[in-house]
């Protein structure tokens, strides 16, 4: 058998993304791709080669190792056990094969991805191995399903240094929007002063937000001519409650936005998790430049008094063994 | 901001905006289309994708500043005079009234126009594509004449089908999905906004032209079993 990631069970939704699919907006199709396309840098960065990921919106996976594989795990902060071992998140692994991979959620962060070395080598439909499936491209993993890769040679783990912190909401950069001046001064003011949290309600289309306090509004009623919309668009729909778009926002809409979240910032929009604490703060378009994250670093992962057992064969092998020493 | 036309505005930190119009028109639309087209013809430097809608062209970047570039590009031309360089002709079988169109009796009368009379002007006016949004591929097709501005309906149609033509505000949309709407349906086709694993998944651009010539169900349904495409049995030229 090819080198392949088997799934044995997972929780719903669960998906393979990359990049995304871009050169479709003006036909209606959004660029899609993974919700934290920062955890995608820190996967490239621990492996030394990008490429396609599994995608878990906070769900649990297990799958079985066909071949040696070395993973890397970002994103949201899961559980990883193999064989009943814990393995370090934010970090990459060497997993012999026949090894058996659980992952389970923590409620940290929304979006959690698992990235073999050189990424997943599923068929690419329209320039993107990215499942869009509100617009019917791709499908949710189902348990069966063979996902293959280029296979891997062993290497010592590595983990990220600093570990990110974006999985538990906080401040997000804003730049306006053409909308952005239909708010009065007054609304706009209310707006930065209010914390807002994650409301339960949100995917891979938009995030609703909850707050204290009326919705916000513009001066008139508005009759807006459609036009783009862009994830990380902060747009208000008709009862004036926020909605943080993403990857697999509709591509026009006719609601206006209040701002759009910075580049650097999205990804800590889509990761906070319901209930977590969000705020907005206005800035410029040259302070947004300036905003861009630098490449992820990496460092051996050392020894853990914890994880003796582990390490040990880390060391030795440069491949955790699945078997009992 | 002044409310001058057209105007560049940056939308985040790798797109710009250039707006021709605030309000639906069939010149600024026009315009939208072939600057759309002359970029995508000669893309300057740093653009990844450029994208055109009702009123506005959409520039995504790479990063680095653009408007004076695309200003220059903007200036000396009358945009909405520019026809676009290849386009399409689509005829789009469409089965009218009946259970295919149940609100083509209301739409007529709000029309001003016999039933008859509706099915005669939507099979015979060339629409154009003024954008395509709300799901891949799904048409926003227009503009028809005046008497057609039809507000949408407050109480929601809770379901059209995937094929429905439906019209409102001097538009028509061709449904690329099941969905609710407040446009009335007229009609309704078989044709596929939106294959992934077609050779063009997404068969419509922004600027083609289209016609729904009215048939019978059973010939609506027997052109589309036959369609290796899924284009339900609808053909197309190139216009020059």
């Amino acid at each position: 058998m090819s080198p392949a990631l088997e799934v044995l069970s997972c929780g719903p939704l669960i998906t393979v993304q990359d990049g995304g699919r871009p050169g479709w907006l003006g036909q209606g199709l959004a660029l899609g791709g993974a919700a934290d396309l920062h955890a995608l840098d820190e996967a490239a960065a621990l492996l030394g080669g990008a490429g396609a990921a599994i995608e878990l919106p906070g769900v649990p996976l297990r799958l079985r190792c066909h071949g040696v594989v070395r993973l890397a795990f970002t994103g949201a902060q899961m559980r990883a056990e193999m064989d009943g071992r814990e393995l370090d998140w934010h970090a990459a692994h060497t997993l012999p094969d026949g090894a058996i991979l659980d992952i389970r959620p923590t409620g940290q962060g929304v979006y959690a991805y698992v990235t073999p070395a050189d990424g997943l080598a599923t068929e690419p439909l329209m320039g993107s191995r990215a499942a869009h499936l509100i617009a019917g491209i791709g499908a949710a993993l189902a348990p069966g399903d063979l996902l293959r890769h280029g296979g891997s040679t062993a290497a010592a783990a590595r983990r990220l240094d600093p570990v990110p912190d974006r999985f538990s909401g906080g401040i997000l950069r804003l730049l306006p929007t053409p909308q952005t001046r239909l708010f009065s001064d007054v609304e706009r003011e209310r707006f930065v002063a209010t914390a807002f949290t994650r409301d339960p309600r949100g995917n891979r289309q938009g995030v609703r937000l909850a707050m204290d306090g009326p919705g916000f509004a513009t001066e008139r009623q508005l009759n807006l001519l459609s036009d783009f919309v862009l994830p990380g668009d902060v747009q208000m729909t008709g009862d004036g409650v926020p909605y943080i778009l993403g990857p697999e926002c509709q591509t026009t809409g006719g609601y206006p936005r209040i701002g759009t979240v910075i580049a650097a910032d999205l990804p800590r929009a889509l990761q906070a998790p319901p209930g977590a604490r969000l705020r907005f703060r206005f800035v410029t378009l040259d302070a947004a430049r300036a905003a861009t994250p630098s490449p992820p670093a990496t460092r051996p992962l050392l020894r853990r008094p914890d994880a003796k057992d582990l390490l040990n064969q880390q060391l030795i092998g440069g491949v955790v063994s699945a078997k009992e020493e | 901001m002044g409310d001058t036309f057209p105007r560049i505005e940056p939308l985040g930190e790798a797109a710009l905006l250039v707006r021709f119009t605030d309000r639906l028109d069939d010149g600024a639309n026009r315009a939208c289309t072939a600057f759309r087209a002359a970029l995508e013809a000669d893309m300057p430097e740093g653009v990844i994708e450029v994208a055109s809608a009702l009123g506005s062209v959409l520039v995504r970047h790479d990063g680095r500043d653009l408007r004076d570039a695309l200003a220059r590009r903007l200036t000396g031309v009358d945009w909405a005079a520019v026809a676009p360089a290849s386009r399409k002709l689509w005829r789009i079988p469409c089965s009218y009234g009946g259970a295919d169109g149940p609100q083509l009796a209301e739409v007529a009368e709000m029309a001003g126009l016999s039933e008859a009379a509706a099915i005669d002007v939507l099979s015979n006016t060339q629409v154009r594509v003024l954008a395509l949004g709300f799901v891949p591929g799904m048409p926003y097709l227009g503009i028809l004449p005046d008497n057609w501005e039809l507000p949408r309906q407050t109480n929601l149609t809770p379901k059209v089908p995937e094929g429905a033509l439906v019209v409102a505000v001097r538009q028509l949309v061709l449904f690329g999905t099941e969905a609710a709407t407040g446009w009335r349906q007229l009609g309704r086709t078989a044709f596929g906004c939106f294959r992934p694993t077609r050779a063009h998944p997404i068969a419509l651009s922004a600027g083609d032209e289209v016609v729904f010539p009215a048939v019978t169900p059973a010939a609506l349904r027997d052109g589309a079993a036959k369609d290796p495409e899924s284009h339900g049995g609808a053909t197309w030229s190139e216009l020059t």
